[in-house]
C-alpha cells in the first residue's frame, strides 16, 4: 500500500532549516559574521600595537626627504627628493627591467620553443636539455648565480673586456657609448613616427585590395623599407644630428657612456633565461596543437611552406599561446621583485626595503607596493579577458 | 615470344639503400638532411664542445672533492670541498648535533610516505593519503620543535637548511591543497557572498609577488596580534606561503571541477545526496585526479619558491650556501656554492616533473595526437 502523499512534506512545508535559500542565506550570515569578527579583532589589535609604538598612519610621510641615494634612476632624484619620489623611481626601474626581460624572454622562447620541433636531432634535443634545466632551478638561485659567480669574476674597470673598443664589461657592469641628441634631431622622430602610421595605412590598404581583387602586395618588405628608410633619409638629409659621447677609461674608472649596471644585466638575464623556458614549452604545445590535418589541406591547396605557416599554423596557435603567454609575462614582472636580492633598485628594493626601513610606515608602505602589482595584473587579465573573446573560435 | 606481363614468383626483397641503414643513416636521417640541417648540426656540436668539456673538466676532473680546508683545493677545477666541508650545516642548519637523529627520523618518514603515495601500485592510498596530510604534520611537529616527551625544545632560529627548505615546503603542500580546494569549491558555489569572498581572496593572492606576501608576514603580521603574543617568524613565512600557494592550487582545481560533466552533480542529487556528500564522493575524487599534473607543477613553482625565504632572513638551503661564501676562509667560491644549490634544487623538481609527466601518460588525461 502506498502512504497517503500528504504525509510528505511539501515544498515550502517543513523545518525551516531545512529550506536551501533559508539554509544559503545562515551559511553566508555566518561566514560574514567570522569574517567581520576576524578583520575587526585585527585592526583593533594593529590599531593598540600601532599606539603602543607610537606610528602615525596615514601617506604623510610620502612628502618626506628620503635621504638616501638610489645608483640607478630614470627621472631626476637626488638624496633631497621626497619618499613619494622614490616609490616612483622605484617603479619604474621594476618597469624597465620587466620590459627588458619580455623581450629577451619572448625572442629566446621562440627560438627554443621552434627549435624543440626542428627535425634536427641534435638541436631539439640541445633545446630540451635548455627547457629542463633553466625551468627547474629556482629563479633566485639563477639570479644569484649570474650576479655573484659571473659577474662579480669580471675583471676590474682597468682590465675590462672590450667589444670594438665601444662596449665595455667589467666588474661594475657594462658600459657604452651615450647618444646625445642636437638640435634638429626631432625631425628623425617624427620621421618615424610618419613612417609607422603610413605603414599601418598602407597595411589596410593592402588587405582591402586584397580582399576586393584577391592580389597580394608584399606588405612585410614596403613597410620595413618604409619604417627603415624614412627616418634614415631625414637624419642625413638634417646633417646626422647625433653626437655619441664614447666612454673612456680615466684612473679606475670610465667617464662618459652609459653605465649599466651589473645589477640589471644580472637580473635581466636570469629573468630572461628562466621565463624563456616556460615560453618554449608555450610555443610547442601552442604550435603542436594545430591539427595536422590543417597543414595537409594548406599542403593538398598547394600553398607553400611560409604561407602555411604564416596564415594558417600560426593565427591558430596564437590563440592558445597568447593567454598563457600573458600569464608568464605577469609572472616575470611579479619575479623581478627578487631584484631585492642582490640589490637592484626595483619597487621593492627600494620602496618596500629603504624606504620602509627609514619610515617604519609598515602598512601604507607594503599596501602600496601590493597594490601596484595588483593593478598591473588586474588590467592584464583584463585585457586577456577581452582578447579571448575576440579571437573565440566562432562556431557555426 | 613475349615475356609474361606478370611474375610467377616473388622478387627477392632488396636491401636497403646504403644511406638509410646504420650510423652513418640516422646522422644522415637527423642531422645532415639538407645543407641548412648540416649547417645547424655543426654550429651545435662546436658550441657543446666549446661549453660542455670545460665545464666537465672545471667540475669533475680537475675538481677536488673531499677535505675540511680551503688547503685541500690543489686542483685547478672547482673545489666541491667547500660543500663537503660544511655537508652537515647545508642539510640540517644549526639543528644541535646531539638531536639530528630527530630530523633523521622525520625524513626516513617523509620519504617512506612519499614513496608509498608516489607508486600507484601500493595499496590503502587514501589512508595513507589522510596521515601525510593530518598524521605526519603532527609528529613532525613534535619532533622538531621537541618541548615534550622529554625531547629538549629547538627553537626554529636553529632550523635551517635542506631540513628547512623541505619543512617549508611540506607544510605549504600540505597546507594549500586542502585550503585550495575549499577556496576552488567556494568560487563555485552559488552564494553570492561566498563567491566573491572566495574570488576575492583568490585574485589577490594571485595578483602579488611572494616577495611582497613574505614582507607582509614578517612586518606586518606582528601587528595583527596582541602585542604580547611571540609570534615565531618561521610560522609567519608559513602562513604567508600556505595563503599564497592556496590560491594558485584552488584554481587548478577549479579546473578540474570545471570537466566534471554536470550530470555527476545531477546525478548525486537524485539519490539524494548532500552537497559535502556529493562533493566529497562523487565530483572531488574525479575532479583532483584530473588535475594530478596540475596539481604537481604547482607543488614544483612551490618548491622553488621556498628559497624566497632567504629575503626574510631565515636559513634554508639556499642561504645556508650563501652564508658560507660570506666566511672570510672560503671567499672566491661562489660558483660552486650556487651550482650546488641548483643540482640540489633542480634535482627535486626535476622528479617531481617527471612523476607528473608519468601520471599524466598513466591516466592519460591529455589529448595524445
Amino acid at each position: 500500500m502506498l502512504r497517503p502523499s500528504t504525509s510528505l512534506p511539501r515544498r515550502g512545508q517543513g523545518p525551516l532549516w531545512r529550506n536551501p535559500t533559508v539554509r544559503a542565506l545562515i551559511v553566508q550570515a555566518v561566514l560574514f559574521l567570522i569574517l567581520a569578527g576576524f578583520i575587526g579583532y585585527l585592526v583593533h589589535n594593529t590599531l593598540n600595537n600601532l599606539e603602543s609604538r607610537g606610528i602615525q598612519t596615514g601617506f604623510g610621510f610620502l612628502e618626506g626627504r628620503a635621504g638616501f641615494s638610489i645608483p640607478q634612476t630614470l627621472i631626476d632624484y637626488t638624496s633631497d627628493s621626497s619618499y613619494g619620489t622614490t616609490f616612483v623611481v622605484g617603479l619604474l626601474n621594476t618597469l624597465l627591467v620587466s620590459a627588458l626581460g619580455i623581450v629577451a624572454a619572448t625572442l629566446i622562447g621562440f627560438a627554443v620553443g621552434i627549435a624543440r620541433l626542428s627535425t634536427n636531432w641534435l638541436l631539439a634535443r640541445l633545446a630540451t636539455i635548455y627547457v629542463e634545466i633553466f625551468r627547474n632551478i629556482p629563479l633566485l638561485v639563477q639570479i644569484l648565480f649570474w650576479y655573484y659567480a659571473v659577474l662579480r669574476a669580471l675583471p676590474s674597470p682597468r682590465d675590462s673586456m672590450s667589444l670594438f673598443d665601444l662596449f665595455f664589461f667589467n666588474v661594475r657592469g657594462v658600459v657604452m657609448p651615450d647618444p646625445q641628441p642636437l638640435p634638429g634631431f626631432s625631425a628623425t622622430l617624427w620621421a618615424l613616427l610618419i613612417a609607422v602610421v603610413a605603414t599601418l595605412l598602407f597595411a589596410r590598404f593592402a588587405k582591402r585590395r586584397q580582399m576586393a581583387t584577391g592580389q597580394a602586395l608584399p606588405v612585410y618588405w614596403i613597410g620595413a623599407a618604409i619604417v627603415i628608410g624614412l627616418p634614415l633619409i631625414v637624419f642625413l638629409a638634417s646633417g646626422a644630428p647625433l653626437a655619441w659621447t664614447l666612454p673612456e677609461l680615466r684612473g679606475f674608472n670610465f667617464r662618459g657612456g652609459i653605465n649599466i649596471l651589473p645589477e640589471l644585466v644580472a637580473l635581466w638575464l636570469a629573468l630572461s633565461i628562466y621565463t624563456a623556458a616556460f615560453i618554449a614549452e608555450i610555443v610547442r604545445s601552442g604550435i603542436l596543437s594545430v591539427s595536422h590535418g590543417q597543414t595537409e589541406a594548406a599542403r593538398s591547396l598547394s600553398l607553400p611552406g611560409g604561407i602555411t605557416l604564416r596564415k594558417i599554423v600560426i593565427p591558430q596557435a596564437m590563440r592558445v599561446i597568447v593567454p598563457q603567454m600573458t600569464s608568464q609575462y605577469l609572472n616575470l614582472i611579479k619575479n623581478s621583485s627578487l631584484a631585492t636580492a642582490i640589490g637592484y633598485p626595483d619597487l621593492v628594493a627600494v620602496f618596500a626595503g629603504t624606504t620602509l626601513n627609514q619610515t617604519g610606515q609598515a602598512i601604507e608602505i607594503i599596501a602600496m607596493t601590493m597594490a601596484v602589482y595588483l593593478v598591473i595584473s588586474l588590467t592584464v587579465s583584463f585585457l586577456m579577458n577581452l582578447y579571448n573573446a575576440r579571437t573565440l573560435l566562432k562556431e557555426r | 615470344m613475349r615475356e609474361s606481363t606478370f611474375r610467377t614468383q616473388m622478387t627477392e626483397a632488396r636491401e636497403a639503400p646504403d644511406q638509410r641503414r646504420g650510423i652513418s643513416g640516422w646522422l644522415r636521417a637527423n642531422l645532415f638532411n639538407g645543407p641548412l640541417n648540416s649547417v645547424v648540426s655543426v654550429v651545435v656540436i662546436g658550441l657543446l664542445a666549446w661549453i660542455l668539456w670545460p665545464f666537465l673538466k672545471w667540475a669533475v676532473v680537475d675538481a677536488n672533492f673531499l677535505g675540511s680546508t680551503r688547503a685541500d683545493c690543489t686542483g685547478s677545477g672547482a673545489c666541491w670541498v667547500f660543500i663537503s666541508a660544511r655537508f652537515e650545516s647545508i642539510i640540517y642548519g644549526f639543528y644541535p648535533a646531539a638531536e639530528r637523529w630527530r630530523v633523521d627520523i622525520v625524513f626516513a618518514l617523509m620519504a617512506v610516505l612519499v614513496a608509498w603515495l608516489a607508486i600507484p601500485r601500493l595499496p590503502k592510498k587514501r589512508l595513507v593519503g589522510l596521515f601525510t596530510l593530518i598524521g605526519f604534520p603532527i609528529i613532525a611537529w613534535f619532533l622538531l620543535l621537541g618541548g615534550h616527551f622529554g625531547l629538549p625544545e629547538v627553537p626554529t632560529r636553529a632550523w635551517g637548511g635542506l631540513m628547512l627548505t623541505l619543512t617549508v615546503a611540506t607544510v605549504g603542500i600540505v597546507g594549500s591543497l586542502p585550503l585550495g580546494v575549499i577556496l576552488a569549491l567556494g568560487r563555485r558555489s552559488k552564494m553570492p557572498f561566498v563567491k566573491s569572498v572566495c574570488v576575492i581572496f583568490i585574485e589577490f593572492w594571485r595578483g602579488v609577488p611572494l616577495i611582497t606576501v613574505l614582507f607582509m608576514a614578517s612586518v606586518m603580521l606582528p601587528l595583527f596580534v596582541p602585542g604580547n603574543v611571540e609570534f615565531d617568524k618561521l610560522l609567519r613565512a608559513l602562513i604567508g606561503i600556505m595563503f599564497f600557494w592556496s590560491a594558485y592550487m584552488a584554481e587548478v582545481v577549479r579546473g578540474g571541477l570545471q570537466a566534471i560533466g554536470k550530470g555527476q552533480n545531477e546525478a548525486g542529487q537524485a539519490l539524494g545526496l548532500g552537497y559535502w556528500q556529493r562533493m566529497g564522493l562523487i565530483i572531488l575524487p574525479q575532479a583532483l585526479k584530473l588535475v594530478i599534473p596540475g596539481i604537481v607543477n604547482t607543488f614544483i613553482a612551490l618548491f622553488k619558491d621556498t628559497s624566497l625565504v632567504l629575503i626574510i632572513g631565515l636559513f634554508d638551503l639556499l642561504a645556508i650556501i650563501r652564508a658560507g661564501l660570506t666566511d672570510s676562509n672560503w671567499l672566491g667560491f661562489s660558483t660552486e656554492g650556487y651550482v650546488f644549490a641548483a643540482l640540489v634544487f633542480w634535482i627535486f623538481c626535476f622528479s617531481m616533473s617527471r612523476y607528473s609527466q608519468y601520471i599524466e601518460r598513466r591516466l592519460n588525461t591529455s589529448y595524445r595526437r
